[in-house]
């Protein structure tokens, strides 16, 4: 092997009206060819502006490389005039980008795409760059690979999208791909074939890949070398095998302790204290000291340098673990995340809180007032369970499964087409008015989006005091204040948050305001509908951490909406598996994930990208998409994407059957 | 709140106090009042000043205009007819800014013009942007039966020329109060100028307030709030309202020009206010014809008027947009 990147103290600034920002202050790294490099961190740690210099693609101004060089294959990318950077990019680089929506244009074909880019590098006719752009289709796996060339990016998928992106990337035989967090935005059984044709891809072309993502899992699968970023500067650069069982910096200790399920039986999630700095305005020494546990004064003065510790090893930090003594790792795991005392009703006591009876949920597409063709799309196709007090139920699915739809149904904010939701012995829709009210008030529901869920125009008290401006009619002014701080108290803020605006917290902290507010009516039940996908890692822990402790104290019950099998491990008593509006599988988590027998869930387990690079288990990849919900397949909807598909299966569809005590599925072969 | 908070501190409810107060000044968050607020915010981007000096003064010589004009501003001098303004050669100090071609003051003519112009300008913006406003998010919220009804009258209305509208309406008016020798003060006189201008204006304002509706709709605090058990009228005016205001307060300060302008044409058709009240649009159109003659401070003097009274309310309402949004407040 030989080095083919190589990237020594780069410096990235962008000069904005509010100062500098250090995107990337002093980062250097190199690639080898045929390997694939993680880079690793945060947002806002600075991987993406790593990657997009190489491509030379930082906006200039407001960005600008400042110091530092970048070697490509002998050349200095920084040096090149602007012909040989038009073969330099997608010749020598290429890039596949996270949003596979937006990064195809929409008014051309897949065909003029990818020949576009053929045609710059290459001297061929028309018809050869269509042949090859065939080729090229073919090799990422997308089925009849001709015709497809015909369509237009919004008749694909995004899975079939990506492969498009991945197909252009690779139509030069560049030596390096850049990848940056390419499944993101993907289903796990879509990424894992993603995965699966990167890796091919690789071993055929001998490319270097450098995998910018925020997913541990993926890295351990994917990557042979990891770079940790944090604040725009590398931390811990390790093979992978290392990293993971030997992790030096406290940051990367703290990033892989906070991933659920790293730490089996502990109640409560490590967490890495406090936020991401802001790059305006870093810390002096060490940018990750104020959140480090093992910090010293030498840290607030020197800024670490990225050193040799121990073979193959490098580190920037003072302290790093080998360093220390015993004494002080054993407080590091002793600070945080003791194991919680279960106070909680044992579950033989537990009585159903929440019921749901055959929910039915129809949209109806397209149509206008004159009539037309309307469609109907059956998100919740007549879905049954109960979930007892203070138990986390979770539902689990890819997107368009029906798992939030459910979850909107159960808090009134959809209108089912048929079945009924029971909360505390009420029927909730036919109810009357005055029932409903009541009812709002033990289901309170807490959103995925922590910047479209507070209303920008409010501070921080009028959106936790909605609540009580509706219901509390019979508080006092006093009393709602004093309401309202207690409960600011409870989810971790502090009263001097309450008159600000929500566009001055962090992520984390707007999902407590959503929490805050979601709580104040003193509800039983609350369903979260993927709280923590839109943070990182770190701060999910802490988000996670903070549920499980709210739970504890005033006896929730949680429906908890998520497509993280991690997360959803960590957290529940009893999982369901949706699959296109039907439950397929319904089991106590344990009995779940150690005996799954629905061939939708192992599959769906098994493409779940686990933080362990040992763990390299015989995969299930899924082949094909979701079917469209409009026109689900007959009998069973999953047979389309089934191995033990029958012609039984194709006529009658399989009833979700009790095949031990408390664990359901619904297949005919099991 | 705050005084809350201080209060628990003081008998010791809440822990902490220091660290409160503490970070408080830190983060250099003095208490200021609202008006304080405003003061400072204009004073910090300085035009807004610059405008809201130049609407104070026409407003006050709007208010005070007998105190003001040099004239009587339906005097007329039949000797001393199309003046130039005093600084020019050929004009006489008596009229300032010269006479028009009846030998009418225009300085003082400008000056009680600012009355009708002022009114007429900004009342109709207000019935239109909050007629139009109200429909437009109550469509957008509501949908299906609601949205198609208001939106379908929104298209007819748009159908018809503006200026036919107005004038038939007005017309008929006026005619009903011609046959029946319904005498009018100047308030009655301009109250249906007002709201005719309004309802033909409401369209733009119902469009784009539906738009933006429709996309508010969507956003989870607005889910949140149906979740709490909100009613519609609260979800649409606590929630919806404040978050689509910012591209309504910019047309409604492009509109307050386009006000003045239409309530001159109507006046110069008869419909809106008698000859013998000066408008600044209708000094506009009496001026016309002296164009070709070279008499050009005729018009150009009500032009500016109307510019530099647009210019400031567009850059008012620029600057309230920014200071309605908490994002931009620093």
């Amino acid at each position: 092997m030989s080095t083919l990147l190589d990237i020594n103290d780069l410096e990235v600034r962008f000069y904005t009206p509010e100062g500098v920002i250090r995107a990337v202050d002093g980062v250097s790294l190199n690639l080898e060819r045929g390997e694939t490099l993680g880079v690793v961190g945060e947002s806002g740690c600075g991987k993406t502006v790593t990657a997009r210099s190489v491509m030379r693609l930082i906006p200039t101004p407001p960005g600008k490389i400042v110091k530092g060089s970048i070697r490509f294959d002998n050349k200095d990318v920084l040096a090149l005039n602007r012909q040989e950077l038009l073969a330099f990019r997608g010749g020598d680089v290429s890039m596949i980008f996270q949003e596979p929506m937006t990064s195809l244009n929409p008014v051309f074909t897949i065909k003029d795409q990818l020949t576009e880019g053929i045609l710059l590098h290459q001297d061929i006719s028309f018809e050869e760059a269509v042949k090859q752009a065939a080729h090229l289709l073919d090799l990422t796996g997308i089925p009849s690979a001709r015709e497809r060339l015909n369509s237009f990016p919004h008749q694909l998928s995004g899975g079939m999208r990506q492969r498009v992106m991945i197909a252009m990337a690779i139509s030069c035989n560049p030596k390096m791909l850049i990848a940056d967090e390419p499944t993101t935005a993907l289903d796990v059984t879509i990424q894992a074939q993603i995965l699966e044709i990167m890796r091919n891809l690789k071993s055929e072309f001998n490319m270097g890949i450098m995998l910018i993502t925020h997913d541990l899992g993926v890295v351990a699968e994917m990557a042979d070398r990891v770079v940790v970023m944090y604040a725009g500067r590398v931390v811990e650069i390790r093979k992978i095998r290392d990293l993971y069982a030997d992790a030096q910096h406290p940051y990367t200790e703290g990033l892989l302790n906070s991933i659920p399920g790293s730490t089996e039986e502990r109640k409560r999630l490590h967490v890495i204290k406090g936020n991401v700095p802001n790059l305006l305005d870093l810390p002096t020494g060490c940018t990750f000291r104020d959140r480090c546990e093992h910090a010293t004064e030498k840290c607030a003065v020197e800024k670490p340098e990225l050193v040799e510790v121990k073979p193959g090893a490098w580190v920037a930090c003072f302290n790093y673990k080998d360093s220390r003594t015993k004494d002080q790792n054993k407080i590091q795991l002793t600070s945080e995340g003791e194991v919680s005392i279960d106070n909680r009703v044992s579950k033989e006591d537990r009585k159903p809180l929440v019921k749901v009876e055959n929910l039915v949920k129809e949209f109806k597409v397209s149509g206008n007032f004159l009539g037309g063709k309307s469609k109907i799309v059956h998100a919740v196709d007549g879905v049954s369970f109960s979930i007892n007090q203070g138990e986390v139920f979770s539902l689990v699915g890819e997107s368009g499964c029906g798992k939030t739809t459910t979850g909107r149904l159960m808090v009134g904010l959809e209108e089912p087409t048929g079945g009924n939701v029971e909360i505390a012995g009420q029927h909730f829709y036919g109810a009357s008015n005055k029932v409903q009210r009541r009812l709002r008030k033990e289901a309170q529901i807490i959103f995925q989006d922590p910047y479209s869920s507070l209303n920008p125009r409010m501070k921080v008290e009028t959106i936790i005091g909605e609540g009580l401006r509706i219901h509390g009619d019979h508080m006092g002014r006093k009393e709602k204040e004093e309401r309202i701080v207690e409960v600011v108290r409870s989810v971790g803020l502090e009263p001097y948050h309450l008159p600000r605006y929500p566009h001055e917290f962090s992520g984390g902290q707007r999902q407590r305001i959503g929490i805050a507010r979601a709580l104040i009516l003193n509800p039983q039940f609350i369903v979260c509908d993927e709280p923590v996908s839109a943070l990182d890692v770190s701060i999910q822990a802490q988000i996670l951490n903070l549920m499980k402790d709210l739970q504890e104290e005033y006896n929730l019950t949680y429906l908890f909406i998520a497509h993280d099998l991690l997360v959803v491990k960590h957290l529940s008593d009893r999982v369901g598996v949706l699959y296109l509006g039907k439950m397929v599988e319904l089991a106590d988590k344990n009995e779940l994930y150690g005996n799954p027998v629905h061939p939708y869930t192992q599959a769906l387990l098994s493409a779940s990208p686990k933080p362990d690079p040992g763990a390299k288990s015989d995969r299930i990849v899924l082949t094909g998409d979701i079917p469209s919900p409009i026109n689900p397949p007959s009998g069973c909807y999953f047979r389309t994407r089934c191995n033990r598909a029958t012609k039984k299966c194709t006529e009658e569809a399989p009833k979700l059957m009790e095949i031990s005590p408390g664990h359901y599925a619904s297949c005919h072969y099991i | 709140m705050l005084k809350l908070i201080k209060k628990l501190n003081v008998t010791g409810i809440i822990p902490g106090e220091e660290s409160f107060t503490a970070k408080e000044e830190e983060l250099g968050r003095k208490r200021v009042s609202f008006h304080g607020r405003i003061f400072r915010s204009m004073v910090k981007a300085k035009t807004p000043l610059i405008a809201a000096v130049i609407i104070l003064v026409v407003i006050l010589m709007a208010a005070f205009a007998p105190f003001f004009a040099p004239n009587e501003p339906n005097s007329v001098d039949i000797r001393n007819r199309i003046l130039p303004p005093a600084f020019i050669e050929g004009g006489i100090s008596e009229y300032p800014l010269g006479t028009d071609t009846m030998g009418r003051c225009v300085l003082s003519r400008l000056i009680y013009g600012a009355r009708v112009s002022i009114v007429v300008g900004i009342a109709a913006v207000f019935v239109a942007g909050i007629l139009g406003t109200v429909l437009g998010i109550i469509a957008g919220y509501f949908g299906g039966i609601v949205d198609d009804i208001i939106m379908r009258l929104a298209d007819i209305q748009l159908a018809f020329p503006f200026i036919l509208l107005t004038i038939s309406v007005l017309a008929v008016i006026q005619a009903t109060r011609d046959v029946h020798q319904i005498d009018v003060n100047l308030i009655q006189r301009l109250l249906p100028l007002i709201l005719t201008l309004g309802i033909a204006q409401w369209v733009v304002y119902a469009r784009l307030a539906r738009g933006e509706a429709l996309s508010m709709r969507e956003k989870e605090f607005v889910d949140a709030a149906r979740a709490l058990g909100d009613n519609h009228f609260s979800i649409m005016f606590r929630n919806i309202l404040p978050n689509s205001i910012a591209p309504l307060i910019v047309i409604a300060s492009f509109n307050v020009g386009s006000s003045i302008i239409a309530e001159s044409s109507l006046s110069f058709l008869g419909l809106g206010v008698p000859p013998s009240i000066p408008t600044w649009g209708g000094m506009l159109a009496e001026s016309r014809e002296l164009l070709i003659t070279g008499n050009l401070w005729l018009s150009t003097l009500p032009g500016l008027c109307i510019v530099f009274t647009v210019l400031s309310i567009n850059i008012i309402g620029d600057w309230l947009r920014d200071f309605l949004d908490p994002r931009l407040r620093t």
